[in-house]
């Protein structure tokens, strides 16, 4: 059977990962490669870095972490920020990366998420999309949610698939930093109008939260970032919770 | 040495990481004569079926594979060119397994992606792995069941998850992104 799948998330900033540093007891969390490998022996089912480098020479950094990161790890992996070309796209996947997710500049340029499904094939094309609820819509968000962009969600993500995305990230930001639980309400209208896999993030708070997330609608992924780098939630714990609630995890 | 086929659609660098994990050396190349001389090849994988055919051939790569006599194993898309024909831009295969590989019915989600069981395992590439150990799969066309199953898998419907005729081995999942479970299956290989 297949599992449900559970994916921490990293946010890198100059080759360092910017969450989880403060956390007691765990430090090296600031080395990106250490984290992941640690993630990946508690049973991680993928791993996703997030590049919040603001700066193109910085992203050296980053293609040169994608290589150290690919050959310690033996889970799959997605790099995502600042994919804005085809070319950037095929750089990180020949170092090493698994997929590489696009966020603003799909919704700027759409064609290149078709570009990235014919160059690298649609498995390594995750389209992450910020989505927003205004007056009772869910609406797509750019520029790390700071530009509305008017596009209703379940239109982009149709589109999205239509142009050879192979999975769908959907971060809810009403919820995401909230702790109060993922966005049932987005992930249905989505998962009931797209046929590839949705992952489901922003605002896992709790066990119960991804218990919820997985009865309630049809995601076959949950991501988190802060939970796991603090400590709050260890994926072992998670999974045995999983496991005992009848949700298939591996 | 270990050679790893490169073409147009692989993700090679995973698979070399791998296999350089497990200690072993290994060269990517599209080179003929080292394919041929190498003790066991890598035949990997992922993309679209027509267009990477279409290279192995423009290449000559596609008799040589057919001709190898060492082992060799396929992994993913790897894995459907070995067979007859799949309908993903309705292509013909290299022919070394006597199966066909099809699109999954719109059932359920496709791809088929994240990690998952087999069942029916056998042979010297599942050699110290349980029924209970998961693959990471990804793919949206699957190899229908056969005599020549070496292992099975269930999404949708049952189908080959692994192949075996001779000295041609092949998979459908990917063993290098398949934490320890894949290491395995990596290390049975490559001491065949």
């Amino acid at each position: 059977m297949l599992k449900k799948r559970i994916i921490p998330c990293l946010d890198i900033k100059d080759g360092r990962v910017v969450k989880g540093i403060n956390f007691e007891g765990l430090r090296d969390a600031g080395n990106p490669v250490e984290l992941a490998s640690r993630y990946a022996q508690e049973g991680a089912d993928e791993l996703v870095f997030l590049d919040i480098t603001a700066t193109l020479e910085k992203r050296k950094t980053l293609a040169s972490l994608v290589t150290e990161i690919a050959k310690e790890i033996n889970i799959p992996f997605t790099v995502g920020g600042g994919i804005n070309t085809p070319d950037d796209a095929e750089y990180l996947i020949s170092r090493g990366a698994d997929k590489v997710s696009v966020n603003s500049s799909a919704v700027k340029n759409p064609e290149l998420i078709n570009q990235i499904a014919k160059n690298c094939g649609s498995q390594a094309v995750v389209l992450a999309i910020d989505a927003k609820k205004v007056n009772g819509n869910w609406e797509v968000f750019i520029n790390g949610g700071k530009t509305a962009t008017g596009i209703k969600l379940t239109s982009w993500a149709k589109y999205g698939e239509q142009l050879g995305a192979g999975e769908i990230l959907l971060t809810s930001m009403n919820n995401d930093g909230t702790k109060n639980g993922f966005a049932i309400d987005a992930l249905n209208l989505v998962g009931n109008n797209v046929n590839i896999p949705v992952i489901a993030s922003g605002g896992a708070g709790c066990l119960e939260h991804f218990t919820t997330v997985f009865s309630e609608t049809n995601a076959t992924a949950a991501l988190a970032a802060s939970i796991f780098h603090y400590n709050e939630i260890s994926i072992p714990q998670l999974k045995t919770y999983l496991q005992q609630n009848n949700i298939p995890v591996r | 040495m270990i050679v790893i086929i490169k073409y147009n659609a692989g993700n090679t660098q995973s698979v070399e990481n791998a296999v350089r994990r497990l200690g072993y050396d290994c060269i990517v190349t599209n080179d003929i004569e080292e394919i041929k001389k190498s003790d066991k090849v890598i035949f990997p994988g992922v993309g679209e079926a027509a267009t990477a055919m279409q290279h192995l051939q423009a290449n000559g790569l596609d008799l040589t594979i057919k001709g190898l006599k060492q082992p060799v194993l396929g992994i993913c898309l790897g894995l459907q060119l070995m067979c007859n024909y799949t309908e993903e831009g309705n292509t013909n295969g290299l022919g070394i397994f006597d199966v066909n590989v099809k699109r999954f019915p719109p059932l359920d989600i496709v791809p088929h992606m994240g990690w998952n069981t087999l069942y029916n395992c056998k042979g010297e590439l599942f050699t110290g792995i349980s029924e209970e150990e998961h693959f990471y799969f990804v793919h949206s066309y699957y190899a229908e069941e056969s005599p020549l199953s070496v292992a099975q898998c269930d999404y949708i419907l049952p189908y080959s998850a692994a192949l075996q005729k001779d000295n041609f081995y092949a998979v459908q999942f990917h063993p290098e992104k398949s934490g320890t479970a894949g290491e395995q299956l990596l290390k049975n290989f490559l001491s065949l």
